[in-house]
């Protein structure tokens, strides 16, 4: 049988600025079969992008394909004119874009977007494509597929949006469809949903498929066979499962070590200290004007309480949207709370970041997000780190020069690079100085915000250990807010999950899998992929076998006091969960959980 | 000159050069000739150029080099200085309005919108006409007609770096807002602010020019480019350096410090 997509010895190069040309992609050669799912896997910058569009006869300005062939559903794409490229995309071969977020025109209406690659094509008159685009709607398991193409980009959820680019490549019913990174951007919660959406339609049509990702556990769902690429060359190729399991190639070993799960705690070190750093009580913060009852219109962070001990690394989880970086702020002091109190060292402190003594600004430091714009792309390394040096310890000129060489050698960094401007860093060594920035303060406690979220798995382990080396050495403690279950079982003691903007359960991490949970940390804790073929499948049939109780007459009333999870929970007992708030009940040495059930279920449970 | 040119080495210090050309003609241009540019000889009207006259005589029969040198100073010293107030007005309060009070960014903001929609020869019209025509008052008007473009630049610039981590860093570490503003904004955006400055500045030379043409910019005895341009309309039938040279040498003027200043930017 002649293969839908073969490439063969494909060479690109690229060049920057008016440089040499360089290679991107190093004879790569792989077929897929009609039907089938190809995984591109490999870390940024390995060229898993570039060979993706490659397919599509779309090379990045500066780059040229300067050898091989490649040939999808028996075109040959090297050798077509402009033209014939344009009939084909589209039609032939399509493309789901990493994020549906931004590749939406947020001023038109969904379906006017999703019918446009079939119009352009000529396949079939508007009123018969918007019938097919229904049933596509319907087949990607969206809500109101009558209706929902009557809506604009700016009222769907990120998940939502990406099965509707889905849908919007499904139009011609192409032969091919290219998925670059489609869930990287999403929630695990929702990541699930999308995926087995893909699937089954992707099966249901026989469209053969390439996906670009990192994320291996999802490969193990959605691929059947996979390539993995490192700086444009292939190092390894086969089926998933031998990939996964029996990977021959070092870097396919490495790739999968840093994936997997493992626990970064320490076996018989003394417990951390029970006297806490830092104390949130009862906190609320939100945004517009304060309502009578003093609390503002519309609140984000709702009456959060945990405490971290001296030394102790505490686990923020908690999909987008749930308040995790307001709380960050809040605590940082950059966004005024309404109610509560903050407490570092039993010393209550105040909510905007200049009234705080300076010595109270030392010790809680706050580790930003994004490492590409934590550092001022004008300044030195050296000298964003001699000015916080400066900043907390006063120390000047050769002193300050030489604590800067200690603080990036304890980051495991060159003191080298202090010449070096933050441009010409990778994004670890960027995450690192930031680190390093924190820690020129000297300080009790730091706060990170998301900060392995943008990186890439191997360089995320890394930093990790860092982390873990960093409170192992210096006592410090952490706050470490993210949405990756596994980074966060892996480093942290204890946990907080935050739904909604309220706390639904404090607890132990290593206990997260088993034991009694709120219904929402045992949804985060099972949409998280696991790197076994099918588990996409059971999950979703196990979902399914969890019927939902009837859906709640007015399950909106959030502001009633009522339980946060309500409209999604599958366990909610009419007559009880919609009527009183629910209570917050502890288990001796397990999690504090924000929930009626545990008293109607299981006894041994008091509140 | 342009074996010095070669030399530099970046692109920035040409545009510092050029600048530095045209403040060195405006300061000392006027030294270089021994005519007088107001005296009126017994030359024939728009004669050609000789070796007394280099660019030969204008519609009063008065030397033409020495008055353009002499136009060259007004325009070139009233158009930096307009510039130069309206970019420090305009980047400050830009700034101040992201990064002090949000009340204050709507404040200002409406105020700079207001001034906007009032184009700008009609505002000169009406300054002038109010307070009367003098250096002083030119200069500060165009300093006040330009001040809003320049605030909204640099607002939209500021906006958007005020909102990166860094900035959150620094404020989370608790530093003064002269700090954030001085070491940690502006020199992120000092390429495209320089850029702006460029066009401000060409918007300044046309504008005067403008109110010279109509007789109401720089007064005589005293002449600049765009007064010399009016004075000598006749002299187009005849082909007059008069009447061109200035013309090139506003185009000139403009194009060059707007070139030199665009290709700059980006390199701090």
């Amino acid at each position: 049988m002649v293969a839908t997509i073969q490439v063969d010895n494909l060479e690109i190069v690229g060049r920057r600025g008016r440089g040499a040309e360089l290679p991107i992609v190093r004879n790569v050669s792989f077929s897929v079969a009609r039907g089938e799912m190809l995984a591109l896997i490999g870390e940024s910058g390995s060229g898993k992008t570039t060979v993706a569009l490659s397919l599509l006869g779309h090379i990045r300005s500066g780059c040229r394909i300067s050898g091989g062939t490649i040939r999808v559903a028996g075109y040959e794409v090297t050798a077509l004119t402009a033209q014939e490229r344009r009939s084909m995309r589209g039609r032939v071969i399509s493309y789901v874009a990493q994020n549906a977020g931004s590749a939406f025109n947020p001023a038109l209406a969904i379906m006017r977007q999703v019918v446009e690659p079939a119009l352009v094509h000529h396949i079939l008159p508007r009123r018969d494509l918007e019938a097919r685009a229904i049933a596509l709607f319907r087949a990607l398991a969206l809500p109101e597929p009558e209706t929902i193409g009557e809506r604009y980009p700016g009222e769907l959820s990120g998940g939502q949006l990406q099965r509707l680019m889905a849908a919007m490549a499904l139009m011609t019913d192409p032969e091919v469809v290219v998925f670059d990174e489609p869930t990287t951007a999403l929630d695990v919660t929702t990541q699930i949903e999308v995926l087995a959406a893909f699937k089954s339609v992707l099966a249901e049509r026989g469209v053969t498929g390439v996906y670009v990702t990192h994320d291996l556990s999802v490969v193990a769902q959605i691929a059947d066979h996979a390539i993995v690429l490192k700086d444009g060359a292939v190092r390894e190729a086969g089926t998933v499962s031998k990939i996964l399991f029996q990977p021959q190639d070092l870097y396919s070993q490495a790739l999968l070590a840093a994936a997997e799960p493992c626990s970064r705690q320490s076996e018989g070190v003394e417990a951390p200290e029970q006297q806490s750093v830092l104390d949130v009580r009862d906190l609320v913060v939100g945004y517009g004007r304060s309502t009578s009852a003093g609390l503002p219109e519309k609140v984000i962070v709702n009456h959060v309480s945990f405490s971290v001990p001296k030394g102790g690394m505490l686990g923020v989880i908690g999909e987008s949207g749930c308040g995790k970086s307001t709380l960050a702020r809040a605590i940082s002091g950059l966004q005024p709370w309404s109610a509560g109190e903050l407490l570092l060292n039993g010393v209550a402190l105040s909510g905007n970041v200049t009234d705080r003594a300076p010595e109270q600004r030392r010790r809680l430091q706050l580790v930003a997000q994004n490492a590409d714009s934590v550092l001022n792309p004008s300044k030195t390394i050296g000298n964003t780190l001699e000015r916080a040096v400066r900043f907390y310890s006063g120390l000047r000129g050769e002193a300050a020069a030489r604590r800067v060489s200690e603080l990036l050698e304890m980051v495991q960094l060159s003191p080298a690079l202090a010449t070096r401007l933050p441009s010409e860093l990778s994004g670890g060594q960027k995450q690192r100085i930031n680190f390093a920035r924190a820690l020129a303060a000297d300080p009790q406690i730091v706060l990170c915000d998301e900060i392995t979220a943008a990186l890439d798995t191997v360089v995320a382990a890394a930093i990790l250990d860092l982390m873990k080396e960093l409170q192992r050495d210096l006592g410090l403690a952490f706050i470490f807010i993210t949405h990756d279950l596994h980074a966060l079982q892996s480093i942290c003691e204890r946990v907080a999950v935050l739904y909604a903007g309220q706390v639904v359960e404090v607890g132990p991490a290593a206990a997260l899998g088993e034991g009694f949970h709120h219904p929402y940390t045992r949804l985060l804790h099972d949409s998280v992929p696991l790197m076994e073929p099918g588990w996409l499948e059971e999950t979703r049939l196990r979902r399914l076998a969890e019927t939902m109780p009837a859906t709640l007459p007015n399950p909106s009333s959030a502001d009633a006091g009522l339980c946060c999870f309500l409209t999604r929970c599958p366990d909610r007992v009419a007559g009880l969960c919609d009527r009183i708030a629910p209570p917050v009940r502890s288990v001796v040495h397990g999690p504090r959980v924000l929930c009626h059930l545990p008293a109607s279920i299981r006894p041994e449970f008091s509140s | 000159m342009i074996a010095l040119l070669g030399k530099l080495r970046g692109k920035h210090d040409r545009a510092v050069l050029l600048i530095v050309f045209w403040l060195f003609l405006a300061l000392l241009g006027p030294l270089c000739s021994s005519q007088d540019p107001g005296a009126i000889g017994s030359q024939p009207v728009f004669s050609s150029p000789s070796i007394t006259h280099l660019l030969g005589t204008d519609y009063l029969g008065r030397d033409t080099f020495a008055r353009l040198l002499n136009g060259i100073r007004h325009t070139v010293i009233l158009c930096f200085a307009s510039t130069l107030i309206a970019c420090s007005v305009g980047t400050f309060l830009g700034i101040a309005a992201v990064t002090v009070r949000p009340w204050l960014e709507a404040v200002t903001g409406r105020l700079a919108d207001g001034f906007l929609s009032i184009p700008s020869l009609l505002f000169a019209l009406l300054v002038i006409a109010v307070f009367g025509t003098s250096t002083v008052a030119l200069i500060i008007t165009m300093g006040i007609i330009y001040a809003p473009g320049a605030y909204r630049t640099s607002r939209a610039l500021a906006q958007r770096i005020v909102r990166l981590d860094f900035v959150t860093v620094a404020r989370a570490r608790g530093e003064s807002t002269a700090y954030i503003v001085l070491q940690e904004i502006l020199p992120n955006m000092a390429g495209p602010m320089i850029a702006d400055v460029g066009l401000r500045f060409i918007y300044s030379v046309l504008l005067l020019s403008n109110l010279s043409f109509l007789g109401i910019g720089v007064q005589p005895p005293e002449v600049d480019l765009g007064s010399m341009v009016r004075e000598n309309m006749l002299g187009m039938v005849y082909g007059s350096p008069a009447m061109i040279v200035p013309v090139a040498v506003i185009a000139v003027l403009t194009v060059g410090i707007n070139l030199a200043l665009d290709s700059s930017r980006g390199k701090g």
